[in-house]
């Protein structure tokens, strides 16, 4: 089923070898089925066995294989050559990390992060463990959607805030922020908004949007953080009108 | 600078792993815990698991039930004071979970959910959507924030356990970042590595699971239990191997040849679709060899129909199904029934151990996947496996805590460095400084793939199995002389390429003599030339032993409490 030929223009970097980033393009068969991921994982195997990048599931849900492809962020494992095809692939890390080697980028500080806003639900007693919590379907749906980020990070890779300001908490983690803060479970929302409402939290996000253009699960993250915008001033007025009282 | 001698060393972040460090932190501020892996945690495979996890939650179920269906799914393999012990602690799992904070999908009166799964008699499998493993994995990974006395070693390598004075004091592992080894010393360890589909060619798994847990306790003298007990999923797509969960089946969908017919009804009429797996996959291969199977571009199929439930239950309960029909099939199952296949998806065997996670090396705990307790047997039911991760994670964590207690003093150092030095020599000077000639790691291991593909898969026979039993020395011998392109210390993915193969020809060995030697067809082991189950000679698990050539196969009885084994009928 070899159609034709496709070029990939990958960036290398190699810190052993030092130096700046470059480009290497490499000539491989084509199929119509093929994502890019297929096309790195061909080089690898039958072309150039030093290529360096993350995968694992290939069914756009471990979050491992992201990259810029053609100048977007996107999962390489659901991004199919015949759509983004025009002359050669270009293959890059993703932006706004620091590279650690080809493909590869740390993702170290979108953990720390994510550990800032308290990603669990907090209690103050916990119940037994004979039955559950109850729950009915459409307190699920509430926080359902950002329950659905697969912390791949194309959402960093898109946001200029992110890129000019580091420290910026950034949009999945608000958007776990909030669904933790949505969940009728939890009784940590105050603490969450806390956080968020920091020189470092949700007030950096001039809401460009990209974020959300460029999320493969639909998480939204973008309207997550004017949402918890919203909330954060809420528990600020309240604050101010009574004094003492905590917001949920 | 970095902590390296802990209370508990856990290897691996996925369902298993997180569950015993999550358990072990829980048990006592005062312990610390490292939790080593080579993939962020939230990579882990876990991640994949779509369907959902089994528990009785409901007045119309009991432990007498799930035990018996489990069992009985196990063809009578499975270990009965295990599954009793098992199922009597599916319950409280399940409701930690939710109390996690799992998004467990709700009845209209606000409890969890339950539907129908393959073999289990009733509704028993708790599921969040279709995107179980995905829920599981992140509530764990989030909730195991919480504990600061968790030190993470996030993209580190194991490459060897260390054992001083006949007991594992933890591990020697590869810091992909930094390019260096490095030990991390525990009183205890336990293995949570997940499977090993990855020797096949066409499997579930995702890349990273190459049986690093099986091999490494393996190497160190620890038998592996039944590994010729490897499940493959009728379901998965062709191509790429993606999975297509049973709760497609257990929403209602139909399984079809070319001719439109429900070809269920021939092999397994009281149960169609529902059940095991070993069966449905077994029914596949028969239709396809009877020319009432689709043609396609990656061979034959057949067909998974789930138009006569309509999008709103679709887009409901099986979301995923649609997303991954969509995107890697190119058609939606609303309309068009969905190309399967089946596929690897899961290994029933793996470490040897007892219901706390204790294998025969003292200090060395192994659970989830990469260990054979066993509540599989011959044939896991679906949504076993989470709750399975969930269950004997908290034992073994429990279990290993107390045994770190018991050791008042850290692992002395002496046997650390040894083994460091000892795999600093291997694989950086000897693996790494081998120059790359004909050999080469991706075409060693795709041969050993299509081997393990058409010589021990869904089903077998002597002169195949002794074929592939050759044929993998031959491997071993030339992976001698594999070299490698990349020098780099620092995140050498073709180095770590190496070590996985290393791994995965050892896990192949055991499961090709393992098969070979067993003569009998139980569960998921279909020997044409055994067509029956034999209890008088094979009512017994598989020990394989590593030694200097092929696994040395020993046996060891099945636990019998209360259900005889008798004919395994639907």
């Amino acid at each position: 089923m070899v159609e034709s030929e496709v070029v990939f223009r990958v960036k290398r970097y190699r810190p052993e070898s030092g130096g700046r980033p470059t480009f290497q393009e490499y000539t491989i068969p084509y199929r119509s089925d093929m994502v890019v991921l297929d096309g790195l994982n061909y080089i690898k195997d039958h072309v150039d066995p030093t290529l360096t990048f993350r995968w694992s599931c290939r069914m756009g849900i471990c979050g491992s294989c992201g990259a810029d492809v053609n100048g977007q962020p996107r999962l390489t494992c659901g991004t199919y050559i015949r759509d983004v095809h025009k002359g050669a692939v270009t293959v890059e890390p993703l932006s706004n990390f620091p590279i650690l080697k080809d493909l590869v980028v740390d993702f170290d500080d979108f953990l720390n992060k994510l550990a800032s806003v308290t990603p669990y639900i907090v209690r103050k007693d916990w119940g037994d463990l004979t039955k559950e919590y109850v729950q009915y379907p459409e307190d699920v749906e509430a926080y359902r959607q950002q329950s659905l980020c697969i912390n791949c990070m194309l959402c960093y890779a898109a946001c200029p805030v992110f890129g000019s300001s580091p420290e910026f908490v950034g949009p999945a983690a608000s958007a776990l922020a909030l669904r933790y803060n949505r969940d009728t479970r939890d009784q940590g929302a105050d603490a969450r908004l806390a956080r968020l409402n920091t020189k470092t939290g949700i007030w950096e996000c001039t809401f460009v949007g990209e974020c959300s253009v460029v999320c493969p699960k639909d998480v939204d993250p973008a309207a997550a953080i004017q949402t918890l915008k919203f909330l954060a001033t809420m528990r600020h007025m309240r604050r101010l009108l009574m004094p003492g009282a905590s917001s949920r | 600078m970095e902590r390296t001698s802990f209370d508990i060393v856990v290897v691996g972040g996925g369902a298993a792993g997180l569950r015993a460090a999550i358990a072990a932190a829980e048990s006592d501020p005062d312990l610390t815990i490292a939790l080593v892996s080579k993939v962020y945690p939230m990579r882990s495979h876990t991640v994949s698991a779509e369907g959902g996890t089994a528990a009785v939650l409901r007045d119309y179920d009991s432990f007498e039930l799930h035990a018996l269906d489990t069992i009985k799914g196990s063809d009578f393999l499975a270990d009965q004071d295990a599954v009793e012990f098992f199922v009597a602690r599916c319950p409280e799992e399940i409701i930690r979970l939710e109390h996690w904070g799992c998004p467990w999908s709700r009845d209209e009166d606000g409890r969890v959910s339950q539907r129908a799964f393959g073999g289990m008699s009733v509704k028993r499998t708790v599921y969040a959507a279709d995107k179980v493993g995905f829920h599981i994995l992140h509530t764990l990974f989030q909730t195991s924030m919480k504990y600061d006395r968790i030190h993470r070693f996030d993209e580190y390598f194991v490459t060897s356990l260390i054992v001083d004075a006949g007991a594992c004091t933890g591990v020697v592992a590869l810091n992909l970042r930094g390019g260096s080894m490095v030990a991390i010393q525990g009183k205890a360890t336990i293995l949570a590595t997940g499977g090993c589909g990855r020797v096949y060619e066409f499997t579930t798994n995702g890349f990273i699971k190459t049986g690093d847990g099986m091999a490494l306790a393996y190497r160190a003298g620890v038998p592996l239990k039944d590994m010729e007990m490897v499940q493959f999923h009728p379901t998965c797509l062709p191509g790429t191997g993606i999975l297509i969960t049973e709760a497609a089946r257990g929403e209602g969908g139909y399984l079809i040849n070319k001719d439109g017919e429900r070809y269920m009804q021939r092999y397994l009429p009281g149960k169609m679709e529902l059940g095991p797996r070993d069966i449905l996959s077994r029914a596949m291969v028969q239709e396809m060899k009877e020319g009432r199977a689709f043609e396609g571009p990656y061979g034959l199929y057949l067909g998974l129909d789930l138009r006569h439930l309509g999008a709103k239950k679709i887009n409901e309960r099986i979301p995923m199904v649609r997303e991954l029909a969509e995107k890697y099939m190119g058609l939606d199952p609303v309309h068009e029934p969905i190309p399967v296949r089946p596929g690897q998806h899961y290994i029933m065997g793996g470490v040897s151990t007892n219901l706390k996670g204790e294998t025969t090396l003292p200090g060395l705990y192994a659970v989830g996947e990469t260990a054979c307790v066993s509540i599989n047997g011959a044939n896991r039911l679906g949504s076993n496996s989470l709750s399975e991760c969930l269950v004997f994670g908290a034992a073994c964590g429990h279990a290993a805590v107390e045994f770190a207690k018991r050791r008042s003093t850290y692992p002395r150092g002496a046997a650390a460095r040894e083994a460091l030095k000892r795999e600093e020599a291997r694989v950086f000077d000897d693996l790494l400084g081998r120059e790359r000639g004909k050999e080469t790691v991706a075409g060693i291991r795709i041969e050993m793939q299509q081997l393990m593909e058409r010589d021990v898969g869904i089903f077998r026979e002597e002169s195949a199995l002794s074929d592939a039993c050759g044929m993998l020395g031959k491997l071993r011998d030339r992976f001698a002389s594999v070299g490698l392109a990349d020098k780099d210390r620092v995140f050498n993915t073709e180095l770590t390429a190496v070590l996985e193969l290393d791994f995965m020809l050892d896990i192949t060995m055991t499961i090709a003599h393992s098969a070979r030697n067993r003569h009998e067809s139980r569960g998921a082991h279909s020997r044409t030339d055994f067509p029956q189950r034999d209890d008088a000679n094979y009512l017994k698990h598989t020990l394989a032993f590593q030694t200097d050539g092929p696994p040395r196969i020993d046996y060891v009885p099945v636990t019998i409490t209360k259900w005889q084994p008798v004919e395994r009928k639907y």
